[in-house]
This record gives C-alpha cells, structure tokens and sequence, in this order.
C-alpha cells in the first residue's frame, strides 16, 4: 500500500514530461508557463487565507469548540453519534489540522476499533475542510457572492456525518 | 454568506474566550494565526506552481483532453451548462482525477486553475455560477477512493483492521455527495442575483 503510494506522485509527474517530450512539446516552456500562473493564483488566495485562519485560530483558542459540543451532544445521542465525535464533527469542516489531531486523539483514547474509533474513523474519511475550500476556491476568483455554495456544501457535510453513524452500524455493528 | 460564518466564529470566540477567562489566548492566537495562513500560502505556492506546471506540459501533450473525455460521462451530468470543449472542463476532469486518487496536494493548484476558467465564462459574474457552486461543493465533500492517510492513522493506533471502514466510507461520502449536488440543483433558483 504504502509501496504504491510512494510512486504515484513521481509517476505522475514523470509519466506527464516524459510523454510530453515523446508529443515534441517544449516541456520546460510549458511548465514555466503554467508555473508562473500559479503563482500570480497563490497571491490571490492570501487574503482569504489570513481572514479565515484568524478567525479559526481565535475560535479554537476560545474553548468554543468544547461548549458548542457540550450543548449539541444531547441532539447527537438522539440521532445516533456518541456524544465524543462532535467536537470532530464540529472542527472538520473549519479546521483540517485540527480535526487530524482530534481524530488522532479519539483513535489513541477509545481505540481504532471501538464503536467511537469507527464512526471517528467514517467521519473524517467521508467529509472535507469546507470552510478551507470555500474560501481558497472563491479566493482565486473575483467572485463575491457565492449564492447557494455553503449551504449547499453545510448539507452535504451534516449528510456524511449523520451517515457515518448509520454506515458504521450497518457494516460493523452497533459496539 | 462566508462573512456570517467568519464573524460567528469570532464573535463567539470574543464570547466563551471572555466568559471562560480565555481572552490571552484567543489574542496570541488572532496574532498567530495570520501568520500561520502566510506561511501556509508559501508552502502552497510551491505545490500550485508545480501542479499548475505539470497541467500545462499535460494541457500541450493532449493528456488533459483524454482526461476530460474520459470523465465526460460525469461531467456532462453535473455541468450541465458548460460546453464539452470548454477549457474549464479539463481543469475540472484533471482536479477530479487527484481527488479520486488522493492527491490532496494536486486537486486543490487544478482546482484553483478550473476556477480560473470557469471565471473566464461566468456571465452571473460578480456572483457564483451554477458550474461554480457545483464545482466548489464537489470539492467540499470528498471524493478519495482509498482514504490512505485515515489508515495509515488506524494502523498506528493499532488496529486490527485498518480498511474495515472502507465500505463505510463509501457510502456516506456517497449520500454526502449526493445530497450537496441535490441542493446545489434545489437552491439554484433560490437568492437569484
């Protein structure tokens, strides 16, 4: 597994120049080319960047995360997700390094497979940092009103967190 | 609608940081956390211009065109206002491809490129088009077949069975996805600006 993994990168990369220079592309124009659009693409998406990290950093600092958890934790038990899975559920869609190391915890405290490690487990392997991907895709864009995105993307995210309960005990049982 | 979700973080990080005696922290981490997002963008820039390079040598060979035919029977379902030569099509068949594969550090530089070229023919413009929102929704929900990083973490908290919650995985990424394109079709007509 890990074997293949290793490979898939530099296989890429090197399959796409390798294949280029078999077409006759001047491969070293095109990549400077493409490279020097990525980097005007990087300076667009800072500022977005700064606000929402700030904004993230402040919030995991404030002990919100804990309260928030604290008061959905009823309304998770009625649908089916121990109650120790929210603060994961919670921090995913703001905070990709902070949900890994939740998860981490969550795997290290009740163990990878325990009932809670699985739908931890589901949970973090079915969702994305939405807030990230939102703000960084819009950030590339001169787009300032994103409509329907965020609610549309929150919808998909409850879906896969509300499902990894459901999935986990459908495939694995309920302990 | 990213404004409300930003000011409700940091209203209520003011709140429970005030309440619960937290506000040194909450203020090392606003100092903090700024930085942290430039040092981010440095060590993205990199991965974006790689990627972004490596596109346009597979854009020259032909590959991306392959690529995009290949998706096409996808792409033509959720795109549907988007021409099949369209040049944001490829960027999108690409981005989907390192979704799909897990190259985390490849999809978001194609994404960024597809998002630059579905700008290029938004006629809704300033606001999001439908391909956008569907685009950015896609990419909010994840797509990876084999979620490598999640076992690698199971493996080493000592699981017996690290793949297991593959089945699993696939079915709520499966509802999340559909669930998030549904809403991006319910909601189309909703907030017309």
């Amino acid at each position: 597994m890990d074997f293949i993994n290793h490979f898939i990168v530099p296989g890429i990369i090197g399959g796409i120049f390798l294949f280029g220079v078999a077409r006759g592309v001047n491969t070293f124009d095109a990549f400077l080319e493409g490279a020097r659009e990525g980097l005007s693409t990087a300076v667009s998406i800072t500022p977005a960047l700064i606000c929402l990290l700030t904004a993230v950093a402040m919030f995991k600092a404030s002990g919100a995360l804990d309260v928030l958890s604290w008061g959905l934790s009823p309304l998770a038990q009625a649908v089916g997700l121990p109650g120790e899975v929210i603060p994961l559920a919670l921090l995913r869609p703001i905070s990709g390094s902070g949900a890994m190391v939740l998860f981490n915890d969550l795997l290290a405290v009740y163990g990878p497979d325990s009932f809670i490690g699985r739908v931890a487990s589901v949970m973090e392997g079915s969702t994305e940092t939405t807030f990230y991907t939102i703000a960084v895709y819009y950030g590339a864009t001169h787009v300032t009103r994103t409509r329907h995105t965020l609610p549309s993307a929150l919808s998909a995210d409850l879906a896969g967190i509300l499902m990894s309960g459901v999935a986990v005990r459908l495939f694995l049982g309920a302990i | 609608m990213m404004s409300y979700i930003i000011s409700g973080m940091i209203l209520l990080a003011i709140l429970t940081g005030g309440i619960g005696g937290n506000m040194a922290a909450v203020s090392t981490a606003a100092m903090n956390g700024c930085g942290q997002a430039v040092q981010l963008v440095i060590s993205l820039t990199g991965t974006i211009c790689l990627w972004s390079g490596v596109m346009r040598v597979a854009d020259r060979s032909g590959l991306t065109d392959a690529m995009s035919r290949m998706f096409r029977p996808i792409t033509r379902f959720l795109f549907r206002e988007l021409s099949e030569e369209s040049p944001a099509m490829k960027a999108i068949s690409m981005n989907m491809a390192a979704n799909l594969l897990g190259l985390g550090n490849a999809a978001t530089p194609l994404g960024l490129a597809a998002m630059k070229e579905l700008e290029k023919e938004n006629r809704r413009a300033p606001a999001a088009s439908q391909a956008m929102v569907t685009f950015v929704v896609l990419n909010t929900a994840s797509l990876q077949l084999l979620p490598t990083t999640n076992a690698y973490l199971r493996l080493a908290a000592g699981s017996k069975e690290p793949m297991e919650i593959l089945p699993a995985v696939w079915l709520a990424s499966s509802v999340s996805i559909g669930v998030g394109v549904l809403m991006t079709r319910l909601l189309a007509g909703w907030r017309k600006s």
